[in-house]
């Protein structure tokens, strides 16, 4: 039944289960495709430099139109193989920490950040435990707080939890149309608040977890228009939409001093529940 | 001598009174440690003044039956959310404390803790005060959705403005610290306790069991894996949680000084 939504049905009909479905589509624009169409004379960073390299993380150096900018991302696969080369885009604490390393060398070269979201959430193994989950997302979520240089973020397909979230503490969240960001994948969710994985579909719709519903919130900054059916149906489409919306975001940091963007950053998120706190 | 012998002997008679009555009946049985026996026991006797912040939240995504869960919980047990924060004093030390209670929805974080948490931060900022933060929390409020999730990166900023303004960060984890709070402003601490067998993880057991579909090795995530691991400075016991802050807080009293033209500041003035 849910195989119909691929073309056949207009976006703006989507329930929010159908919507987390098209998000997960092995089809759907990966990170390499927006670095492909975005940038230029991209330069993969790899490694932690703490024994590892986790390779659900893609990260590295391009040219956004001239301007030097560092690209973050989740990497998932379109095959079987691709996926368990990259664990399906969770990322464990080295995936984390490298991230943390480009994001301070983003900083000492004065590089704006432009992340792009896909995980099904941060790993939950034995090794990522062991060696610090938690704390590496904690520290980047402190880091990206202070950062002087802009961060924009694309949430362009499933963003779950704080997996998600350690790289998307930015100035701006953008976010493509049929995409999705919760706190929990809807399963997790389930299995939380019922003990029951049949609710999935319930759980779509009471997370609140589509672009719309997060941008009436306020927690995302736009949406961005997707073809008809999915953005797989039309990748340079969504290209050229987040094109429009760097270029516009990053003429508008390119004149503001760092200590104005960073406070910029820490007022949103200061004040992004404002609304729900009755003094 | 003499004294403190029969001091001892009324406290074991009082001890034994308190037991009997639990066998008989006649006297409920305090299962939790809640956080104001908590603060009881580490602070100065009556120099714990709570914070009244004065502000409510409401139920941002119009979960059904959570408003009704709340007020039960609030009419039942007199707390009014997952954490309570306040000043005190400790061994002579002013700090800024705040308890988490994982009797209001397992110390989950929603809007009003994450608001808590970062108004507790900024007030210790304001008024240059060591902050103490005993973190028990299943992790984020599913209730509350992507609005929980904001609160780690709120409360995170809020730490790490705090601890770059020259703050000291104590916290101590206790069971059980997981998932959106132990990813966010409770692995942060310039100094990190843990109380013994306490669970401390992003994600808990039986999610790992289920990914990987094997059964985990004996004592993860407990505690004293975690000193193991070099994530906990020091395993503390309650009876000693008092004696161990008032050391921490000394070792950071350093009287205000010069270094490299920089004036620092740490802890009381």
């Amino acid at each position: 039944m849910i195989e119909g939504i691929r073309g056949s049905r207009k976006n703006s009909e989507l329930t929010p289960a159908e919507r987390v479905y098209l998000a997960r589509l092995e089809e759907r624009p990966k990170i390499y495709d927006f670095i492909e169409s975005l940038f230029t004379d991209f330069f993969e960073c790899k490694g932690d430099r703490a024994g590892k390299e986790d390779r659900s993380i893609c990260g590295g150096i391009a040219l956004f139109e001239g301007l030097p900018v560092t690209v973050l991302g989740h990497r998932k696969g379109r095959s079987l193989e691709e996926n368990l080369a990259c664990n399906f885009g969770m990322p464990g604490p080295e995936g984390y920490r490298k991230a943390l390393r480009l994001m301070k060398e983003a900083e000492k070269f004065s590089r704006p950040v432009i992340t792009f979201i896909d995980t099904p959430g941060a790993y939950p193994g034995i090794d990522a435990e062991k060696f610090g989950q938690s704390g590496a997302i904690a520290e980047n979520l402190a880091f990206m707080s202070t950062m002087q240089v802009p961060v924009i973020t694309f949430i362009t397909g499933e963003g779950n939890s704080g997996g998600a979230l350690a790289i998307a503490v930015a100035n701006k969240v953008y976010m493509l149309e049929n995409a999705v960001y919760s706190i929990l994948s809807p399963e997790g969710f389930c299995s939380i608040m019922w003990k029951d994985a049949a609710r999935v579909k319930e759980a779509c719709s009471m997370m609140k977890c589509t672009a719309q519903e997060l941008y009436d919130f306020g927690i995302t900054d736009g949406i961005l228009r997707e073809h008809e059916g999915g953005a797989q149906n039309d990748i340079g489409a969504v290209c050229m939409e987040i094109r429009d919306v760097l270029r516009r975001e990053l003429n508008r940091y390119s004149g503001m001093n760092g200590n104005d963007i960073a406070a910029e950053r820490q007022k949103k998120y200061r004040n992004i529940d404002v609304r729900f706190i009755v003094q | 001598m003499k004294n403190l012998l029969d001091e001892r002997k009324t406290k074991f008679q009082a001890l034994k009174d308190i037991r009997s009555r639990i066998i008989k009946g006649t006297m409920p049985v305090k299962k939790t440690y809640t956080p104001e026996m908590r603060i009881k026991d580490i602070a100065d006797k009556g120099t714990f003044r709570e914070f009244r912040f004065g502000f409510s939240t409401g139920d941002p995504l119009g979960f059904p039956d959570y408003k009704r869960k709340k007020e039960e919980i609030q009419k039942n047990t007199g707390v009014k959310e997952a954490v309570l924060s306040g000043t005190c004093c400790i061994d002579g030390h002013n700090a800024v404390i705040a308890v988490m209670d994982r009797r209001f929805l397992m110390g989950s974080m929603g809007i009003a803790v994450g608001e808590i948490i970062t108004r507790t931060f900024e007030y210790a900022d304001a008024h240059r005060q060591p902050c103490i933060i005993f973190t028990a929390s299943g992790g984020a409020r599913m209730q509350e959705g992507m609005f929980s999730l904001m609160q780690m990166a709120k409360t995170a900023a809020a730490a790490e403005k705090y601890k770059r303004n020259g703050g000291l960060y104590i916290v101590c984890l206790t069971n059980p610290t997981t998932g959106g709070v132990s990813a966010s402003f409770a692995s942060l601490g310039d100094i990190t306790l843990a109380e013994p067998g306490a669970l401390i993880c992003f994600a808990g057991p039986r999610v790992i069991e289920q990914t990987i579909g094997q059964a985990l090795p004996k004592g993860f995530q407990i505690s004293e894996y975690l000193e193991e691991h070099g994530f906990v400075d020091r395993i503390v016991r309650r009876d000693e949680m008092r004696a161990v802050l008032s050391q921490l807080l000394k070792l950071h009293e350093v009287p205000k000084m010069k270094t490299s033209g920089k004036e620092y500041y740490r802890g009381r003035q």
